[in-house]
């Protein structure tokens, strides 16, 4: 018997122990022992302020991009070969679901030149399947591993440029994380404690930054129709009409022609920071690579006195002549302010997004909120735990120390094993936490009520406890059961207050069983091993 | 101390009154539900936006619906945080598109319409860190106060922690409020009448999804219990126990839509929590009935079961009335932020304790006769009730 309770002490204080480990460490000071505790429970976003936001990657973007890029490859590769064409163009997916069904049309194909189109497809455009659609038409559409790996590749890049431009705000606690799965629901939740002005970052993450330096060939004119008029309705091959941005101050709006193709993009880019020009105007400044800024020299070395435009997401940001050879470097003029200057330099630096994002969802916690909500949970939690603890005493006796030695050890174990999973404790973990309580005491009951039965029944104190324990054991297993099954399926929502509302609850009842049962049952048998025969228990 | 030492109360005798309360709460509650279209959803299933505002003077809510509803569309909900001088102000978004201009829409109509007067000044209970060090850098330079950057962030990052502590009763105590900081704060800034504390926005294709989320994870809670109670007793008991539980949360339902409070995502959690807890006293209810039929095989089964209750019955309020002091505790103390969550655990307790004894054992009960009634009548032998497949082990 002695020895049977000197082996439950020993697993007992050990979980103890390890336990009381897991939340503060080995702590040498008391700020030490602050710090650990603060590292061992880390507060959501909803306790210690904060932004969150879900976004949806428009991956269909990338789709139709990609059929662009096919679409412009197919008309060089066709003018090569010399098979002419009625029409070529895709059609225009709107949603993430329909991606896939992205096509081009290719229409009005020479009956005599069947075949060599065909050739063509099969050497220089292997990733698109080529369906006829009548005799001289046809579809070209994408495979499903091929669709499968854009989708996945498109969520992925976006993810890093997203995470890169977080980076660069300096927001380093923020977590980027895909939620959901990616091919079907792919959406980004980014965290971010301490932020509670979300405004400037969601601008800054949905900014596609798409930076091109091109040639201008034709320009200005007041709208995009006298533009057109002026090289006699149609636009010269290769080239698109561009807009100036708007700039403070402007009369009207400036459109020039410009080429299709540009001469240096933001993938050239090496850096690119704010700064101000001569009169005190913020502008971003950037530096190319070495091999763009080769490149970039010899064209602007040749094409002396010709005009070129740096684009920002196909707006002319600036207009400007080519003195002399230009190496490596330029401006993007016009930013309103210091903080739009830097925005823009970060965005350039962080790679474009290959789609486009929309925003699903935004949570913004003030801090002074969050430090409310803490004080409510501790409130509550002071209140309804005093009152359970209270009850025991009263009603138990004795044996009601015994179940509130049992449950502080089960809140224990709980925020321990929170923080060796490095769990987030959220409002609704910490009202999990008190729920907790509040059910694992009723084990407690369980067992008591049935040794005060079995008592009744004229058992020694002894057998009494034996009999409660044993037959109150299946009810503790079912009803364990029963909760933690209905818990379970909290975690088929993604939200993280509700998963860790479920986790709390669900650690709680776990640890429960040990702490109810065996620790219980370790605290009678230590309380009666001293008595020879007991004849009373104070229950 | 004992609260309830041999009872012998006749529970079955008295179910009629308790059946009829029951009937009466679940056509309310549905009744209530189909003429409101069904339940008030809350932001996480519909979609829109939440703000939380505190202000200085206690706020004219009319005001606000009225400035809100000149700008946005659909309904516009302004509810009172009692004891504070704060709302919640709640507003529609049907459509995707305006999920971007949202927020700037709810925050402009609100500067516009109680924001300070003071004009230009930057409003110290608006403002954020870097717009705030932005506003008062030059100024201060120039004022001969001049901060290094690291200087001027901690000294904005401290008044701004200052406004957000919640007793706003210490001292600025920073080594960099000189004179002239104080002054050019004086110039540049104004403290406004109001503070945004919170701001949510959920676009109205997510909650979509959530619902039907949340009702397929209710369906298949319940249907989880119905397996497992099949499972460990037999299967007219897991029917009785998820019937009772089901009236529970159709009740709990009805009485947040009969008062008009919200559904949020933390109330269907809160109601998945009622569906496994409102089973524990069924199930220790059952495991009584369980044990008690062999010894009382000549008893009838209404006998055994009302004995059992009887047998059972402090464990059942003592359970039900210690987790309901946690919940109430929640309730009460636990903010606006879990009103409706807690609310619907005190409301779900209450019910689920009570649907053990005057439901689920009376249709246990009549589950039973009509497996009998079908046996004497030439129908297949049902199988013995008395069969439990786990017994108490030592």
């Amino acid at each position: 018997m002695d020895k049977n309770i000197r082996t439950k002490a020993i697993v007992i204080v050990a979980t103890i122990l390890i336990c009381i480990y897991g939340i503060i460490g080995l702590p040498t000071s008391k700020e030490q022992l602050n710090q650990n505790v603060a590292n061992s429970i880390k507060l959501g976003l909803d306790l210690r302020g904060g932004s969150q936001l879900v976004l949806q990657v428009q991956v269909q973007d990338a789709f139709k991009a990609d059929a662009d890029q096919g679409i412009e490859r197919l008309k060089d590769e066709m003018l090569k070969a010399g098979i002419a064409y009625v029409s070529l163009d895709r059609n225009d997916p709107a949603t993430i679901e329909d991606a896939d069904k992205i096509h081009i049309n290719v229409k009005g194909i020479p009956v005599d030149k069947t075949a060599p189109f065909r050739e063509l497809l099969q050497l220089k455009f292997s990733n698109w399947q080529m369906a006829s659609m009548g005799s001289a038409d046809y579809r070209l559409t994408k495979n499903t591993t091929e669709s499968l790996t854009m989708r996945r590749d498109t969520v992925t890049r976006s993810m890093r440029t997203i995470e890169n431009r977080i980076n660069g705000l300096g927001l380093a606690e923020a977590t980027v994380q895909q939620r959901g799965n990616g091919e079907a629901n792919p959406e980004i939740l980014v965290q971010m404690p301490g932020v509670d002005d979300p405004a400037r970052v969601k601008a800054l993450l949905q900014a596609a930054a798409k930076l091109e330096i091109v040639e201008v060939k034709d320009g200005p004119s007041p709208s995009e129709e006298a533009l057109r008029a002026k090289s006699g309705g149609i636009l010269p091959l290769g080239t698109r009409p561009i807009q100036q941005a708007s700039r403070p101050g402007d009369q009207g709006e400036s459109w020039y022609v410009a080429s299709r193709s540009a001469v240096v993009t933001g993938q050239d880019l090496r850096n690119a920071r704010p700064s101000q020009d001569q009169m005190g105007k913020w502008e971003t400044s950037f530096v190319l690579s070495p091999d763009a800024g080769k490149r970039f020299g010899r064209y602007t070395e040749s094409n002396v006195g010709n005009k070129l435009a740096v684009l920002l997401d196909n707006k002319a940001r600036s207009v400007a002549t080519i003195n002399s050879k230009i190496e490596d470097s330029g401006v993007i003029t016009g930013a309103p302010s210091q903080q739009e200057a830097s925005d823009l330099a970060l965005v350039l630096t962080s790679g474009s997004l290959p789609a486009g994002i929309v925003y699903l969802e935004e949570r913004t916690v003030g801090p002074s909120l969050g430090a409310d909500s803490i004080r409510d949970g501790l409130m509550a939690g002071a209140v309804g735990v005093g009152a359970v603890v209270l009850v025991m005493l009263v009603y138990y006796k004795k044996a009601g120390i015994n179940a509130v030695l049992a449950l502080i050890l089960n809140a224990i174990i709980l925020i321990a094993v929170l923080a060796y999973f490095g769990a987030v404790l959220t409002l609704p973990g910490m009202a999990g936490i008190i729920l907790t309580i509040g059910m694992a005491v009723d084990s407690n009951v369980l067992i008591f009520e049935r040794i005060r039965e079995e008592l009744r029944h004229g058992k020694g104190v002894l057998a009494a406890v034996d009999a409660g324990f044993g037959k109150a054991w299946w009810t503790i297993v079912d009803t364990h059961v029963t909760t933690i099954v209905s818990c379970a399926f909290l975690f088929i929502f993604g939200t993280t207050a509700v998963k860790g509302f479920a986790i709390t609850l669900v650690i709680g009842l776990i640890a429960n069983v040990f702490t109810a049962v065996f620790v219980s049952r370790a605290i009678f048998d230590w309380e009666l091993s001293g008595k020879e025969q007991p004849t009373t228990l104070s229950i | 101390m004992e609260l309830f030492k041999n009872t012998n109360f006749d529970f079955l005798g008295k179910k009629w009154p308790f059946i009829i309360a029951s009937l009466v709460l679940t056509v309310a509650g549905v009744g209530s539900l189909i003429i409101k279209g069904g339940p008030l959803y809350g932001i996480d299933f519909k979609g829109g936006t939440v703000t939380t505002v505190r202000f200085k003077q206690a706020p004219n809510e009319d005001q606000i619906r009225k400035a809100l509803a000149a700008k946005i569309s659909g309904e516009i909900v302004v509810q009172q945080v009692t004891g504070q001088n704060e709302v919640i102000i709640s507003t529609d978004l049907r459509d995707e598109k305006e999920l971007n201009a949202a927020r700037a829409v709810v925050f402009d109509t609100l500067k516009s319409t109680f924001g300070s007067q003071a004009g230009g000044k930057e409003d110290i209970n608006l403002t954020t860190q870097a717009a705030l060090a932005d506003r008062i850098r030059g100024p201060l330079a120039s004022a001969g106060g001049s901060l290094t950057e690291p200087q001027l962030q901690e000294l904005v990052k401290d008044i701004l922690a200052f406004r957000n502590s919640a007793p706003r009763s210490g001292l600025l105590g920073n080594k960099n409020v000189t004179p002239q900081v104080i002054n050019v704060l004086k110039q540049e800034t104004v403290t406004g009448p109001y503070t945004i504390r919170g701001f949510d926005l959920v676009g109205p294709k997510v909650g979509k999804e959530l619902q039907t989320q949340a009702f397929s994870a209710t369906l298949l809670a319940l249907l989880g219990m119905l397996v497992y109670v099949g499972f460990r007793f037999e299967f007219i008991y897991g029917l009785a126990a998820v019937i009772a539980v089901f009236h529970d949360t159709i009740i709990t339902i009805g009485l947040f839509s009969l008062l008009d409070k919200e559904v949020s995502l933390t109330v269907i959690a809160a109601l998945l929590t009622l569906v496994g807890f409102s089973m524990n006293d069924t199930i220790v209810v059952f495991d009584r009935i369980r044990e008690n039929l062999p010894q009382m095989r000549r008893e009838k089964f209404d006998t055994v079961v009302n004995l059992s209750i009887n047998q059972t019955l402090s464990r059942t309020i003592l359970t039900s009335g210690l987790t309901f002091l946690t919940a109430l505790a929640l309730w009460l103390f636990g903010g606006q932020v879990l009103n409706g969550f807690s609310f619907a655990l005190v409301a779900g307790i209450i019910f689920g304790t009570y649907s053990s004894i005057f439901i689920a054992a009376p249709i246990l009960i009549y589950c039973r006769e009509w497996m009998e009634n079908r046996r004497k009548d030439g129908g297949t032998p049902a199988p013995t009730v008395a069969a439990g497949k786990t017994k108490s082990s030592k």
